[in-house]
């Protein structure tokens, strides 16, 4: 049996976390998601490219996913209402491990890079792993999601940027009081370069670029690694830290 | 029943529809979709001597109903797509492949085309003379009569599997190079590649490409290709494979009026992975809705 990887998804839920965060709950197929850190591509009315989202979450039934407005696409999403429906390429990239033999592994996102963890911890309690959170946000405005990392059972700690909540400065500020042997992150290029610089255990990173296609074809998103070219829609978006080439 | 068959050059296509370089990589990925099989024959991503990495990313940018690239011709080399593609694509297609050859010296040229006309599983040879991404090669031999002659003739005295030179729109005059290719002996022409574009992002004040300027295609450009494909399968005898805004079985048809024997689905692949099968499915009802019993008869019927 083939793997569903394009479809048509209903809209369950489309409602605003934060001025410009938004949460969607789309409802079909999710049979080619294998990983968390996996990304969907989404068709749009008005736009000629699909627009690539991280996979916040899925079950059996159920892919939900956080974005935030940044253009057109994502404007476009925002306007839309629980009934409608979209087209999806699904099961796309390669996600975090979850078996990677880690004792302690600690999760940081940055802004709207904190979706894509959320499913990854959730596997981490499920198999019984103590997981620790590290999130970032500009301000306490800005912040979403702590509450649900913390529901799931997770130790989290929060960074802002002008010490509204949590430890002033950056997610890296609060790494000397923590112990860990394996980082997983996602959020801005500066962050997880900073985060790599600042750590010394191995982990996975995962990266952005503007795609074409999403699924390999077209070579928009090329980077070169250690291990040789790569395509952040592909072989990432989540690279291993030894292979990153900054 | 309608016949959808159409020859190229002697090579027999079931259908017309061939994705084109550069938007399906070696079929792989497009595999994973549907059975390639269907395809009239697809063209593999530009191949040259040497493994490139190509350009600087960002290398796409949107545009209203199309986007640009600057990929850079980014392949792994024509060793490996001997040695490693061309085996791996027995698993998932069964047909004659289009072998797409670049290059930055007529030599180089000269060198694929030559190992790659030696493969069984080629069976057109689409020489790209037109892309517009990279620095001294690519589109430079295809922006005169003479140099597209020149790679054209040395071309041909090292292969035996029928040569299409992929021309650009980004010239004066289309009609004059597509003849000086004919004079030197190609057996069939595409066209077109992409249109030189660029964008601006206008809160950073600087272009969204990295490499300033890219190649534009996509469903806007589709006018300027079927004129394009008329006026050089007017003033051509050889075989023209049309390419440039395809997304629908109607485009399909509306290339082959205006003079494409076989055309070319690029950017459509990219926004839908199932873009060619789509086309490909739709064309019998198309077609009967246009009473066309046979696909070959409309080649170049507008007059």
């Amino acid at each position: 049996m083939t793997m569903q990887r394009q479809g048509t998804y209903r809209i369950a839920e489309n409602r605003p976390l934060t001025a410009s965060v938004w949460r969607m709950v789309l409802e079909g197929d999710t049979g080619a998601l294998t990983a968390p850190g996996q990304f969907v591509n989404i068709a749009l009315e008005g736009c000629y490219l699909r627009r690539p989202i991280s996979v916040c979450d899925y079950d059996e039934g159920t892919i939900t996913i956080i974005y935030k407005v940044v253009g057109r696409g994502t404007a476009v999403m925002s306007r839309m209402r629980a009934g409608e429906s979209l087209d999806l390429l699904t099961g796309l990239g390669n996600g975090f491990s979850v078996d990677n033999g880690a004792r302690l592994p600690l999760l940081v996102g940055g802004g709207v890079g904190v979706p894509p963890l959320y499913n990854l911890a959730r596997r981490y309690v499920a198999a019984g792993r103590k997981v620790q959170v590290v999130l970032g946000f500009n301000r306490a405005d800005e912040i979403f999601y702590a509450d649900e990392f913390r529901s799931l059972g997770a130790e989290v700690h929060i960074a802002t940027a002008d010490g509204s909540v949590g430890t002033r400065g950056f997610v890296t500020d609060v790494l000397p009081a923590l112990e860990f042997d394996y980082v997983q992150a996602c959020g801005p290029l500066p962050m997880l370069r900073a985060l790599c610089e600042a750590t010394s255990c191995s982990g996975e990173y995962s990266f952005e670029e503007r795609m074409g296609c999403g699924f390999g074809a077209c070579m928009g998103c090329s980077c070169k690694t250690r291990y040789g070219n790569k395509r952040i829609c592909k072989e990432g978006p989540v690279l291993k830290k030894e292979e990153i080439i900054w | 029943m309608v016949n959808t068959s159409v020859i190229l050059s002697g090579l027999k296509l079931d259908n017309p529809v061939i994705p084109a370089s550069g938007t399906f990589g070696f079929g792989r990925e497009f595999s994973e979709y549907y059975d390639l099989d269907i395809l009239g024959s697809f063209s593999f991503k530009g191949t040259t001597r040497e493994p490139r990495f190509g350009n600087p990313t960002p290398r796409i940018a949107e545009c209203t109903s199309g986007l640009i690239n600057s990929v850079g011709l980014q392949n792994p080399g024509i060793d490996a797509v001997i040695g490693e593609e061309l085996p791996r694509m027995k698993e998932y297609f069964h047909k004659p492949v289009i072998a797409n050859i670049s290059g930055f010296s007529i030599d180089e040229y000269r060198y694929c085309c030559e190992r790659i006309d030696a493969q069984e599983q080629v069976g057109l040879i689409e020489v790209n003379v037109s892309c517009p991404n990279v620095r001294h090669g690519g589109m430079s031999f295809g922006t005169s009569p003479e140099s597209a002659a020149e790679v054209t003739r040395a071309v041909k005295e090292v292969t035996t599997k029928p040569v299409y030179i992929k021309l650009s729109p980004n010239v004066t005059d289309i009609v004059a190079i597509a003849r000086a290719c004919e004079e030197a002996g190609a057996d069939g022409l595409c066209l077109i590649n992409t249109l030189l574009g660029m964008r601006i992002d206008t809160m950073r004040r600087r272009a969204v490409i990295a490499n300033t300027m890219g190649g534009f295609s996509g469903p806007a450009v589709f006018p300027v290709a079927v004129r394009m494909v008329y006026q050089v399968s007017k003033a051509c005898s050889i075989p023209v494979i049309g390419c440039g805004g395809v997304d629908s079985a109607a485009a399909v048809i509306e290339m082959m009026m205006a003079g494409a024997t076989a055309v070319e689905v690029g950017s459509a692949n990219l926004v839908n992975p199932c873009a060619c099968k789509e086309i490909i499915e739709a064309l019998p009802a198309e077609m009967e809705r246009l009473g066309i019993e046979r696909l070959s008869d409309i080649i170049g019927i507008v007059k």
